[in-house]
């Protein structure tokens, strides 16, 4: 009771917050609260076009994890671009694989480089053990497969995050998929060849050395 | 909030054209394909020689001025200048220098201090002349006298230790963002932490806008002690992984050098640092597993990693 009373009243103050500093001051206690039922106003928090105020979203979001996946793909299609976009970094923040689909898309198409660094790097997180069995290879080939695609991206940071993400897939698969484990390691020292980034080059260097085969 | 990085989209949607229509819009009649055909041959890099000629010769250009007087073809063609890299462009920008319009100045300062040609220091000190008096905000302008930042950030990066006397006084300007310019080139000049530290103070500063160009100084200079602020200041994080971008490759190609002058470049150092370029293939047949990269930049790494 006491608690349906404080995520009313949190809630409230969201809606009642007439500055960026109030409403960022609320944002943060919703999200520090980590209620459940937080959930949709967190992600109606994400269209507001106030970036501090998303961010501590995002924050509130992640640490909910698992219970705001299905609100986040639910509401999503609902809101403007911005708010998209903020939902797919709470989405890889949150590494929960219902969200593949979603990533994979993100991560390819779109517009924003943001984006799809974040969506990359998700990629490179899910949470395999979470995902029935039977479907975990096929959905870690399936990433792979992406991971080529950014790992070509016009924008450094995009390869930087897949470099990050290959690494984490890596680790993921090296010893239920030699094969594909092998065929990262080429991607990765193809990029580290290839790459016309400094940065890139690097953070692959790290990946291969923390990714061991 | 429009400005945000995160929030505009980040592609670029180039009209449709090619370098030699560019290159024709540019030394043809009409005022806005020639405003934006010098913009396009910067922003695409178009080092054609008939490209650069013709942007040399806009610098020049007296059809194209605003009501009170600017030149905004010149400033796009300076602009333009700064990014080709090509060094023939330097004594048109000096003249530049000496042009009624201070955003026809303020370009030509910024590109000059891209094209890494010394030979431009002594105009470029002239224009900071009188100091700080001669550099006050004037009620009613929206810039001062003399692109100051501009000057000292390009003299600076021009690496003319012969300005710091000139250059030091505007610690003190009234404008933030001239400071910022000045405890930068400050500390490419001559290492002192001391510079940098003002920078990293800034980072914690109420405006993001004075935010963001702290972080942009400090991945500029490089400076290591800057990383863990880097990463915490609020700003998107767009814009701090530029920032410890600037950081690692400063480091990086440091390490890299340093190893290399100190005649331990043999394959085992020299491989530690290879991330360049003309070294990769060598890497790559080396790198079986053996590469090993320094704490420092690993460290910057996982700073980047936690924000994307």
């Amino acid at each position: 009771m006491t608690n349906n009373t404080s995520a009313l009243e949190l809630i409230q103050a969201i809606e009642e917050a007439d500055s960026s500093d109030s409403l960022l001051d609320a944002v943060e206690a919703l999200a520090n609260a980590r209620l459940e039922e937080a959930s949709p106003t967190l992600i109606a928090v994400l269209s507001y076009n106030n970036p501090g105020a998303a961010v501590a979203a995002i924050d509130g979001l992640v640490q909910l994890g698992e219970v705001a996946v299905l609100p986040l793909l639910n509401l999503m299609d609902d809101y403007n671009y911005g708010g998209r976009a903020w939902a797919i970094r709470a989405l890889a923040g949150i590494a929960d694989p219902r969200a593949l689909e979603t990533l994979l898309v993100a991560a390819e198409q779109d517009f924003s480089m943001s984006v799809r660094r974040a969506a990359a790097r998700g990629l490179g997180n899910l949470h395999w053990s979470k995902m029935l069995p039977s479907e975990v290879s096929s959905a870690q080939k399936q990433v792979f497969t992406t991971l080529q695609l950014t790992s070509q991206d016009a924008e450094w940071v995009v390869r930087y995050a897949t470099a990050v993400a290959l690494q984490g897939l890596g680790s993921s698969v090296t010893v239920s998929q030699p094969d594909l484990a092998g065929e990262i390691k080429s991607q990765l020292e193809q990029m580290l060849a290839t790459d016309a980034d400094l940065t890139v080059r690097t953070r692959v260097q790290l990946a291969l050395k923390e990714f061991r085969i | 909030m429009e400005s945000s990085p995160e929030n505009y989209t980040e592609v670029d949607s180039p009209e449709h054209l090619t370098v030699e229509q560019a290159i024709a819009n540019l030394k043809g009649e009409d005022r806005g394909l020639q405003y934006y055909a010098a913009w396009w041959l910067g922003r695409f890099r178009v080092k054609e020689p008939e490209a650069i000629e013709a942007l040399i010769f806009a610098l020049q250009d007296e059809g194209n001025r605003t009501e009170s007087g600017g030149y905004p073809l010149r400033r796009n063609a300076a602009k333009a200048l700064g990014k080709l890299g090509e060094l023939q462009a330097v004594p048109a920008l000096i003249a530049c220098l000496d042009c009624s319009d201070f955003y026809v100045r303020e370009s030509a300062a910024e590109s000059l201090g891209m094209l890494s040609d010394r030979s431009c220091v002594p105009q470029l000190m002239k224009l900071l002349v009188g100091g700080l008096a001669a550099n006050q905000p004037i009620p009613g302008f929206p810039h001062l006298p003399q692109p100051c930042a501009a000057v000292i950030e390009a003299l600076g990066t021009l690496g003319a230790t012969e300005a710091i006397e000139l250059i030091e006084p505007f610690l003190e300007h009234p404008v933030e963002l001239v400071q910022y310019a000045t405890a930068r080139a400050m500390y490419q000049l001559t290492q002192n932490p001391s510079y940098g530290d003002r920078l990293v103070k800034a980072l914690s500063g109420d405006k993001l806008q004075l935010r963001r160009a702290a972080l942009s100084d400090l991945g500029a200079i490089g400076y290591l002690p800057a990383a863990k602020a880097i990463s915490e200041t609020l700003a998107e994080n767009s814009l701090k992984l530029i920032s410890l971008k600037g950081l690692l490759e400063h480091h990086v190609k440091n390490h890299y050098r340093e190893t290399r002058e100190q005649g331990i470049g043999n394959r085992e150092q020299g491989r530690e640092f290879l991330p360049f370029n003309g070294e990769s293939e060598d890497i790559l047949k080396n790198s079986s597993e053996s590469s090993s990269i320094s704490d420092t930049a690993i460290y910057l790494m996982n700073l980047m990693d936690d924000l994307l």
